[in-house]
């Protein structure tokens, strides 16, 4: 595999080629803020917090899907970004109802730390406070889809990773939503095995084990990178 | 020429409480009445979500007393699940429950009722409030600063003070008490002991200047409502009801929270949207009954703990059988906090304390759960219904301001029948007393925490057209 050379915040980088823009930030320990981005399954550019400025390249480019280049001059930390980045999350939080207080995930949600992180201490725009429902008739796990941020991932993990295909999205736009097999409750859907990857998968607290209070329910990623890592490259090893 | 008089205290959160006194044609006042924005919003609120996330949700209600709702929700949740919670589970809610009643009852008296019983209610406003008896007394402010400060580090080492993650939950408890929690308990006790006693002391030798107040600040026979222990003792968590006659006659005993719907009615007044509970065998209004401390020492037989038991007796000796005056809800406040830190004392060398075995772990077995525990200021109901996937169908609270409600309106047109005659200007004094009438019941209202320990109060005599007659604006 050619190693390529590219410049990310003004640092000489090599990657092999192929490799994404994030996976060679990661490599040169630069961090990326991301989201919808999951170790272990394939990426979809879907909730655009990881993007970046690439020189010669007017729009700005999400890392997790665009491929090193030889020469390419990347720049993940601008005043510009940083505002594109806070107005994603504030977005993220006036679509649906995020009351972190009482939140299974409060403490553990990557929706809640990126916003720390990105000093998101109001939402410039209205609140939807859209009506969504909860599914909890799965015997184990629950869904709340007002916590949902259709990051996508429990899907890639429910395909990808256990091989059960429950999970999907319906619906377009502000209607779009997680649902299971043919739109049916949880605990009624076959094909779910009930292994619980969809729920370590999830970064907010849309997915949780049922009886779990608030700030109770940390999410295990760690878990399903060490899965795909061991059918894949038959490697035993725990992530940190 | 009839009179409507309202006092509006306008607090950093607006339109929590007023006061309306309604003067008849001859400038008499016919009623008077405390009015609090309830919690129906949350009632609703509840609808829809898990009954995992209630303890959570709840324990939001209220910035002032978080854990009373946690508790109380987390019992509720134990009888949907149907189980009996580890013995260690148990006694840590029972000890976070005491350090919620000292913490809150030190607030009640040394920050907010103390300037009144020391200045008297005749004094300057701007010297009748916290700062004053910072000026005046700053060893007695410190020292009730401390003891208020030990009950909230006691829920803090328990529950943690970070993020307020519910603690308490359906089936048991998240965390023990550490070791050094528990050093630090032992350690803070003596000297909480000492104030408390020092406080009882201070208001006992104070009492025989505020016999007015104590014949005219909420005088009246009630009935008493509280938990009591199966043997008759002191309840705040456990146990079961019981409601006693102003003569102190027990009236209904050991009734399961189950069933509290046979006994306690509730009122919605078409003038208030605020509920007014009473007792239902009695109809309303004539079952009105009061809830908190001054209740809870009038259900009692005994506390169990030396030093409290000897004062309970010499409580007792105020009234024949029950204790009527609210006035003396003060006294009973200052006797509840010598229980309590009496009650850590005895159970806080208890290996339990320091237990993993904490939760129950089931599913939803019932579909339905009340869940019971004292609060500071009362007895605290979490009525839960549920689907058979554990999602609440209804909520009903029934918090304890909202109880002692027809009591406070009592206790309203008591005062003000006393202090105003006639249509003329209504005294500075009237609006202390007032003011101190509703503090007696230190109810549950960002107003009573206002941190100069004074209500700012918009008074509006109001002619029959409405036209305002006349304005007293304070705060
Ligand atoms: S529990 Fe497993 S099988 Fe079921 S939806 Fe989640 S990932 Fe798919
Ligand atoms: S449920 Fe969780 S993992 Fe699935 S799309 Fe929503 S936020 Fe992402
Ligand atoms: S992490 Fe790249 S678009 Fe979501």
């Amino acid at each position: 595999m050619a190693a390529k050379t590219l410049t990310i915040d003004g640092k000489q980088i090599s990657a092999f080629e192929g490799a994404t823009v994030l996976q060679a930030a990661e490599e040169a320990g630069i961090p990326i803020p991301t989201l919808c981005h999951l170790d272990g399954v394939y990426d979809i550019g879907a909730c655009r917090i990881c993007l970046v400025e690439v020189e010669g390249v007017a729009k700005l480019l999400p890392a997790c899907t665009t491929r090193v280049r030889e020469g390419m001059e990347v720049r993940t930390d601008t005043e510009r970004l940083r505002n594109y980045r806070r107005m994603i999350l504030e977005l993220l939080f006036a679509e649906r109802n995020h009351v972190c207080a009482v939140c299974v995930s409060n403490g553990h949600c990557e929706l809640q730390t990126l916003a720390y992180e990105h000093g998101m201490d109001h939402v410039r725009y209205e609140y939807r406070f859209p009506k969504w429902d909860l599914d909890v008739t799965h015997r184990l796990y629950g869904m709340d889809h007002n916590r949902c941020i259709l990051c996508n991932r429990c899907v890639r993990a429910c395909w990808h990773i256990e091989g059960a295909g429950t999970k999907n999205v319906a619906g377009r736009g502000a209607r779009a939503h997680i649902i299971s097999d043919l739109n049916q409750p949880w605990g009624d859907s076959e094909s779910c095995t009930s292994c619980g990857k969809c729920v370590d998968a999830c970064p907010t607290g849309a997915l949780f084990k049922k009886g779990a209070t608030a700030g109770e329910m940390a999410h295990n990623r760690a878990k399903l990178e060490f899965i795909v890592t061991a059918r894949e490259k038959k490697q035993w090893i725990a992530s940190e | 020429m009839a009179q409507r008089i309202v006092i509006d205290p306008v607090t950093r959160i607006e339109g929590h409480a007023k006061i309306t006194v309604q003067l008849d044609d001859g400038g008499n006042v016919i009623d008077a009445r405390f009015h609090v924005t309830e919690f129906r919003g949350f009632e609703k609120f509840c609808e829809g979500r898990p009954l995992g996330e209630m303890p959570g949700i709840t324990a939001r209600i209220c910035g002032i007393c978080p854990v009373s709702h946690l508790l109380a929700s987390a019992k509720a949740g134990d009888e949907i699940l149907a189980v009996e919670i580890p013995p260690a589970a148990d006694k840590l809610r029972r000890l976070m429950n005491l350090a919620q009643i000292i913490q809150s009852h030190a607030l009640s008296f040394f920050h907010l009722s103390s300037p009144d019983l020391l200045f008297g209610f005749d004094a300057p406003p701007a010297k009748r409030n916290v700062f004053g008896l910072i000026a005046s007394d700053p060893d007695l402010a410190r020292r009730g600063i401390r003891l208020r400060q030990f009950g909230q580090e006691i829920i803090e080492l328990l529950g943690g003070k970070k993020i307020h993650p519910a603690w308490a939950v359906p089936g048991g408890v998240r965390s023990p008490l550490s070791e050094e929690g528990r050093k630090h308990i032992v350690e803070r006790l003596p000297e909480a002991k000492q104030t408390a006693l020092a406080a009882l002391n201070l208001f006992k030798g104070l009492l025989g200047k505020f016999e007015a107040e104590t014949q005219l600040f909420g005088n009246f026979p009630s009935l008493f409502m509280a938990l009591v222990a199966p043997d008759g003792s002191w309840e705040h968590h456990g146990g079961k009801l019981r409601f006693v006659d102003s003569s102190g006659n027990i009236i209904a005993d050991q009734i399961d929270a189950s069933r509290y719907r046979e006994f306690i009615g509730e009122a919605v007044e078409p003038s208030s949207y605020l509920k007014s509970p009473y007792y239902r065998p009695l109809g309303y209004p004539q079952g009105i009954y009061r809830v908190g401390p001054l209740a809870r020492l009038n259900v009692c037989r005994r506390i169990g703990t030396p030093i409290a038991d000897q004062e309970l007796a010499e409580f007792k000796s105020h009234g024949t059988g029950a204790v009527t005056s609210s006035f003396l809800y003060h006294y009973a406040r200052l006797i509840e906090i010598i229980a309590a830190i009496e009650t850590i004392e005895r159970m806080i060398d208890d290996p339990d304390l320091l237990s993993h075995r904490l939760r129950a772990n089931a599913g939803i077995n019932r579909l339905e759960g009340v869940g019971v525990s004292e609060a500071p200021r009362g007895t605290l109901l979490h009525h839960y219904e549920v689907d058979e996937t554990g999602t609440i169908r209804k909520a009903n609270l029934i918090v304890s301001t909202g109880q002692n409600n027809l009591a406070m309106n009592r206790t309203m047109s008591q005062i003000a029948r006393h202090y105003i005659r006639g249509t003329g200007p209504v005294p500075e004094g009237m609006l202390n007393r007032l003011e101190a009438g509703i503090r007696a019941f230190d109810p549950c209202l960002s107003c009573s925490t206002h941190a100069a320990g004074q209500m700012p109060l918009h008074v509006q005599v109001l002619a029959p057209d409405g036209s305002v007659a006349q304005e007293i604006t304070r705060g």
